[in-house]
């Protein structure tokens, strides 16, 4: 009797069942997520902490890394508000109408998710350079080698993530709620602005973060396109790069901890957007 | 009376869809948008590439460093694909089929690659083995190099891979229950025949999309191998560096040909992708990003 008292209130790792594997399974993924993962950043914010405070600060106050920082934020910022704008857009085109090329638009949609970055900075580089074909048609306007270019390629980068996140719920939307909106007096604009825009929230939150956050931290789409000039269109990432091949390894490590600690508060946000969102609408 | 109403029915519309006006403009302003934004950048890296024909072309190709970039290309990825592909199954195992405390939390760290910046997974492994670590003097002592040398690009490689298949395979695992499993296994079947006859077929096509894309982002990735590589020519650089160190030596054609493989295999993966979308969805489920 106290046996089996103690057998059901004793805290267990696991739920009882038949199917083998558990620890090999378990074991296996955490001694190898350990060993890829989490030790190699464990040394970074370890390396980090043995800066101290205030080498930590001194280096993040650096007017040149502060810049890198405004600019790699700043532009990732200004592209997840277009692929919001066009994102969404893309999304109700692709799901609502019917055009010859559908399939093959949304197939291409996720080619950023598949072209390698560097083959899209290059690409990006030389069209919107001064005598590209496309920077060439903006000519007085200065697109290539500024901060504009950075925002051009993060759009780039970041189009899928709005897409993506967005179209899998406006093609579970109800019709009967947009004809019920109609039949109660609405024109279109205010049905979807009242009615259909509320519930999409969520989702198109969601996918500006995760655009967001993968703008902050990209590389190879960017250099080639951004000029790279230090203060003005020199991102975060490019400065660890540089910072590490001067061997400047605290500042290097320093740039790095606090984008880490960033994205991880991005990913905190994103989850909570999702948990709030699950809790008023049901779904994501 | 009666001409009021004709003229109304023709002007009739759907009430909850918008006019034939709005939706073309919208279309229109999409087609504009993708052009600038994906249509002409992928069109001009095949045009810039054949920009001086076919022979110079080829013969940027054919050339013994970008050979060995693509060699390199090639081994880097028959690692890490593999070695991901069976973490992915052993983590969506243990993650699927057992009910156990933390799941959540290993679920946001197995993501977490996806949102650390590529430079920082490279950084990670220049502090763990750089001259200045611990690891990297004691392992240089054994002859071991793994920074600037093939291993140092395969584990950055591993890194930024790292999710792939995983997160394939949870979401669809988790569908399928355990109810398959169960009934093989009391019909006597042992752990791994129950592995290899039932949960294997049922993933399979999830499994191979998860490979698909993890392939993709092995073959292409940028940032965390450029930090670890040392762009040693011939040595320890792979397609996307020698694409990088061509276009800053100007050498626009050699630089797009090199880059027009990788785009023809991005292509491949978003045809290969979209048809297993189309034909096997079921079996795919959570598939999409």
């Amino acid at each position: 009797m106290t046996n089996i008292t103690a057998a059901s209130t004793r805290w267990r790792l696991k739920q009882p069942s038949i199917i083998p594997g558990f620890g090999l399974t378990l074991g296996f993924s955490l001694a190898y997520l350990s060993l890829i993962i989490l030790i190699p950043v464990a040394g970074l914010l370890w390396r980090s902490a043995a800066l101290g405070w205030s080498g930590f600060l001194a280096i993040l106050a650096d007017e040149r890394t502060l810049r890198a920082l405004y600019v790699s934020f700043g532009t990732a910022f200004v592209a997840a508000l277009v692929n919001v704008v066009f994102g969404t857009m893309l999304a109700w085109v692709l799901t609502r109408y019917r055009f010859p090329g559908r399939r093959l638009i949304d197939a291409l949609v996720d080619l950023p998710f598949a072209l390698p970055t560097a083959v899209a900075g290059i690409a990006f580089a030389s069209l919107y350079a001064p005598n590209g074909w496309i920077g060439s048609l903006f000519m007085p306007l200065r697109i290539g080698y500024t901060p504009y270019g950075i925002v051009i390629a993060l759009i780039f980068i970041g189009l899928p993530f709005v897409v993506r996140t967005v179209q899998p719920l406006m093609e579970e939307i109800d019709r009967e709620v947009e004809e019920a909106a109609a039949t109660l007096g609405a024109n279109r604009f205010q049905t979807i602005l009242q009615v259909l825009l509320p519930a999409l929230t969520p989702a198109i939150l969601t996918g500006f973060a995760l655009a967001f956050a993968r703008g902050v931290g990209e590389y190879g789409s960017v250099i080639f396109i951004a000029g790279n000039i230090p203060y003005v269109s020199e991102i975060a990432p490019l400065l660890i790069v540089i910072r590490l091949e001067e061997f400047n390894y605290a500042g290097a490590t320093a740039i790095a901890t606090i984008m880490l600690l960033i994205s991880f508060a991005m990913l905190l946000v994103i989850n909570l957007i999702q948990a709030w969102s699950r809790k008023r609408y049901g779904n994501v | 009376m009666s001409d009021n109403a004709c003229a109304r029915k023709t002007a009739f519309r759907n009430p909850a869809d918008e006019s034939f006006t709005t939706k073309a403009l919208l279309v229109a302003v999409s087609l504009v948008f993708l052009t600038f934004f994906l249509f002409l950048p992928l069109v001009s890296v095949f045009v810039e590439a054949f920009r001086e024909g076919w022979g110079s072309y080829q013969e940027a190709l054919v050339e013994p460093d970008a050979w060995a970039a693509i060699r390199l290309t090639l081994l880097v990825a028959a690692i890490a694909v593999p070695l991901n592909l069976v973490f992915g199954v052993a983590a969506a195992w243990a993650i699927a089929k057992f009910e156990f405390k933390g799941k959540a939390f290993l679920i946001t760290l197995i993501d977490l690659p996806f949102s650390i910046s590529p430079v920082i997974s490279g950084l990670v492994y220049v502090l763990l083995f750089g001259s200045r670590s611990l690891l990297g003097p004691f392992l240089k002592s054994y002859g071991i190099e793994i920074l600037f040398a093939v291993p140092g690009i395969v584990l950055a490689t591993i890194f930024v891979t790292f999710p792939f298949v995983a997160r394939e395979l949870i979401p669809l695992m988790q569908d399928q229950g355990t109810g398959d499993e169960e009934a093989a296994l009391s019909l006597g079947a042992s752990g791994w025949q129950t592995f290899w006859h039932v949960t294997l077929p049922n993933i399979k096509w999830g499994l191979l999309y998860g490979v698909l894309l993890c392939n993709a982002r092995a073959m292409g990735e940028f940032g965390a191998v450029s930090v670890v590589s040392g762009r040693i020519r011939g040595l320890t650089n792979t397609m996307p560096l020698h694409v990088e160190i061509l276009y800053n030596e100007y050498n626009m054609v050699a630089a797009f040909a090199v880059a027009s493989l990788l785009a023809l295999l991005a292509l491949v993966t978003l045809a290969l992708k979209t048809i297993l979308e189309l034909r096997f969805g079921a079996g795919i489920a959570g598939g999409r990003h």
